[in-house]
């Protein structure tokens, strides 16, 4: 009886003139006194308890296994509310309403009954009717054959709005690619088709960052028999930017290097630049490289750099140590395990090559590779990445 | 104008999706065979997930058959760390994907063939499926002994698991998939297979484990190419429609448009590990360290795959108590993950004292601590 009487109250709201005939007069007069029954408990939404359908197989009980709503939340027909498991098939149940959840009537991991209530939906009055007509999927009113049958044929996701809107502009909901959830096509698919389709200018939606000038071939239509060409005129769009600040905690590894970096600069700092000539190392290299190829190890510039930097730290060894937190004490380091800064999705990571002072270029360069291979599949260990004393920075390949 | 037949191939099936009420040429719109060239487990999870929002399937049905490169698949409520070795995974170069279908683990080489059904969800009926592939088989090869169990699933000889099943069900449509094994490598199978993490507690769903085996141990006349022919024989006979199969490439965004945001999603952290249901490890680490071990006691409590409670409990003053809170402290809120949680301690490292006994503890507990992960 209710479904009944709200069917025939949308009727009348949606009507277009030629169908007022299809109504004869007794239906008219009913959904009249209907309204006005309505209308004096249009204040608060109804409850409806949305039941666990039927899975198939003479399935009766399933396990609940995520939420995707919570109470409170608005939910939009179609919307997915959650997702229960039955015997290795996983079934994603969907809204029939739009709404507000009221009540999760399970928890994770409990057992939920086919054709018992698994959510109450608070259903606005008005909202309620556009929904419960299309639980078949169709538009009851539109004869329109060309949106009928698209519609009809086509699992597309939309709101009623969406559906409405797209109609009224003549666009085939499966023409359009839906960005919403589920792949549900949102009113700015519709419009962004229709500004492909014609060029428009569009509203800016809220999400809309900045639209960026349309290109000129666009502005101006092609005329195929017009030989001389068209100066293009430069159309000023106005650059809408609605972006908005935004605020978060520092966590993980980014926190951890805010502590490092900190008290790195609180040490004194050295600077020194020169430029060198390495022509002889460039013909060294492609002499060498072969030789190395064929022991199964890569010869960049790397190795013969870290060699040349423990060289120089055996002349100076104090830039191979370190200082106290209160800068009281320097600790020369005896290894001098030099790192190589690498760029990872986790940040910059600086894994570093053992005792030096006793590697040949050679072990070096096999060294680096390990720690190259490692470090591009993420699976450098602790000692790869602790106790290095002096760094080096390609900045070229960071 | 004259096309090259793989395009001609992803047009047909292009309209094939556009005009369902258009038969093409002497195919009854009944049904439809389609193959992925991509070994690419998320690839073609991503094709299923597509086929599964987009196509109407009221008056149709698909077959997708493909394969995969060696992949560890689990279940979607299933939590990896208790399925599967994922260290050696990551030494093997084996990926590890999470399906949208409910079920068991299972592991997929180019010796196993997967097979989904996709029907209205009116028409979801996981018996006919497998009965059509033990058909098929038999066809093939009539004395195999293989029949399907109660729990869906295909045995050889009374006692070998070959094929495992799994279903996800939508708003209006449906599928039924299930792997069939071949020629897979079962020493691979079995050892990636069994977990080697201790204490984890969780409501996720077990696999239940089986003993397998290949079909090409029983014919070793067999082979993949084989079995997918005969059941698409068998398919194309029961639908009545043209033993016709049309390839497919999941990379392909003209034909299967949107298909590379859902590679994507299947690919991420957050669905492959973010997705697991909440669970807890409570275990203890034995370090030894210069003639003595120390027992730690370790309660983790993660949540969407990172860590959201942290108890270590190391014997008093083996390390720094403030150094100790500082690791439990950036632990928390990490990612279960053992690159992850190496990179966080070593970068901490570089601000505590110079001194080497405590580097090394803190590297071996850092150490022990990944090998949970």
């Amino acid at each position: 009886v209710c479904t009944h009487r709200v069917r025939s109250c949308s009727s009348i709201r949606f009507i277009k003139s030629k169908y007022v005939c299809v109504f004869d007069k007794s239906a008219l007069k009913f959904s009249h006194q209907q309204r006005l029954f309505r209308t004096s408990a249009v204040s608060c939404g109804q409850i409806v308890q949305f039941k666990l359908s039927d899975i198939g197989e003479g399935i009766t009980e399933v396990t609940v296994k995520e939420w995707y709503v919570k109470e409170g939340d608005g939910v939009s027909q179609f919307d997915s509310i959650c997702e229960v498991q039955s015997d290795k098939a996983s079934v994603t149940i969907t809204s029939r309403y739009d709404g507000i959840i009221r009540k999760l009537h399970y928890n994770v991991d409990e057992i939920a009954y086919v054709g018992k209530p698994l959510v109450d939906i608070e259903t606005d009055a008005s909202k309620g009717v556009a929904s419960e007509e299309d639980i078949v999927e169709t538009p009851p009113m539109s004869h329109e054959e060309h949106t009928h049958q698209e519609i009809k044929g086509h699992k597309t996701l939309a709101t009623p709005a969406v559906r409405r809107l797209a109609m009224e502009n003549n666009v085939k909901l499966s023409e359009v690619v839906g960005t919403g959830k589920d792949n549900r096509i949102l009113k700015e698919d519709i419009l962004n088709y229709l500004a492909k389709q014609t060029g428009a200018i569009l509203p800016p939606s809220p999400k809309a960052e900045i639209i960026p000038p349309l290109p000129k071939s666009e502005t101006v239509p092609a005329a195929p028999k017009d030989k001389a060409h068209k100066i293009p005129v430069p159309v000023s769009r106005p650059v809408v930017f609605s972006g908005k600040d935004k605020t978060e905690p520092i966590t993980g590894f980014h926190k951890a290097m805010v502590k490092t970096m900190s008290t790195a600069l609180k040490i004194p700092h050295f600077g020194y630049c020169d430029e060198i000539d390495l022509t002889q190392l460039v013909q060294l290299r492609e002499e060498l490289k072969p030789l190395a190829q064929l022991r199964g190890v890569k010869l960049s510039f790397m190795p013969f750099f870290i060699k040349a930097a423990s060289l120089g730290l055996l002349q100076y060894p104090i830039l191979n140590a370190s200082l106290d937190e209160s800068c009281q004490n320097v600790t020369y380091k005896a290894s001098h395990n030099i790192g190589v800064a690498m760029d990872t999705e986790q940040g910059l990571i600086v894994p570093n090559v053992k005792n030096v002072q006793v590697c040949s270029v050679f072990e070096i360069a096999s060294e680096l590779n390990r720690l190259q291979s490692l470090g591009s599949a993420g699976q450098l260990g602790m000692n790869d990445l602790t106790g290095g004393t002096f760094t080096l920075s390609n900045i070229g390949t960071v | 104008m004259v096309l090259r037949s793989s395009l001609k191939s992803c047009l047909q099936l292009f309209c094939f999706l556009k005009t369902p009420k258009a038969g093409f040429r002497s195919t009854t719109s009944g049904g439809l065979i389609i193959q992925s060239i991509s070994n690419d487990i998320y690839q073609n999870l991503a094709v299923e997930d597509w086929i599964h929002d987009h196509m109407n399937l009221e008056n149709r049905q698909v077959l997708f058959l493909w394969r995969n490169s060696p992949a560890v698949v689990i279940g979607r409520h299933q939590n990896p760390w208790q399925e599967c070795n994922l260290r050696l995974m990551r030494q093997k170069n084996i990926k590890l994907a999470r399906r949208r279908s409910g079920g068991g683990t299972v592991y997929h080489d180019l010796g196993n063939i997967n097979l989904t059904f996709f029907t209205a969800r009116k028409k979801y009926e996981r018996m006919e499926n497998l009965k059509l592939i033990v058909k098929a088989l038999k066809a093939l090869r009539p004395q195999l002994d293989i029949h399907v169990t109660d729990r869906y699933d295909i045995l050889l000889d009374r006692q070998f698991k070959i094929s495992g099943t799994a279903a996800k069900l939508g708003r209006t449509t449906a599928y039924h998939h299930c792997t069939l094994l071949c020629n897979a490598d079962k020493f691979v199978l079995s050892s990636v297979l069994k977990t080697p993490y201790k204490g984890i507690k969780s409501n996720a769903t077990p696999s239940v484990p089986a003993s397998v085996k290949n079909l090409f141990e029983e014919d070793p006349s067999l082979t993949c190419e084989m079995l997918l022919d005969a059941i698409a024989e068998e398919y194309a006979t029961q639908h009545q429609i043209d033993h016709h199969i049309t390839l497919v490439n999941p990379a392909d965004e003209t034909v299967l448009p949107g298909i590379s945001n859902k590679t994507k999603e299947l690919q991420a952290w957050e669905w492959v590990y973010g997705k697991t249901p909440k669970f807890s490890v409570s275990t203890c680490l034995n370090i030894a360290y210069k003639d003595s071990v120390i027992d730690v006691k370790v309660d983790l409590d993660v949540k969407h795959g990172r860590i959201e409670v942290c108890n270590i409990d190391l014997p008093e003053q083996w390390l720094p108590p403030a150094l100790c809170s500082e690791l439990v402290n950036s632990f928390t809120g990490s990612k279960f993950c053992p690159n992850e949680i190496t990179t966080l301690a070593t970068t901490l490292l570089r601000v505590c004292p110079q001194d080497d006994d405590t580097h090394s503890r803190w590297n071996l507990l850092c150490e022990n601590m990944t090998m949970l992960m």
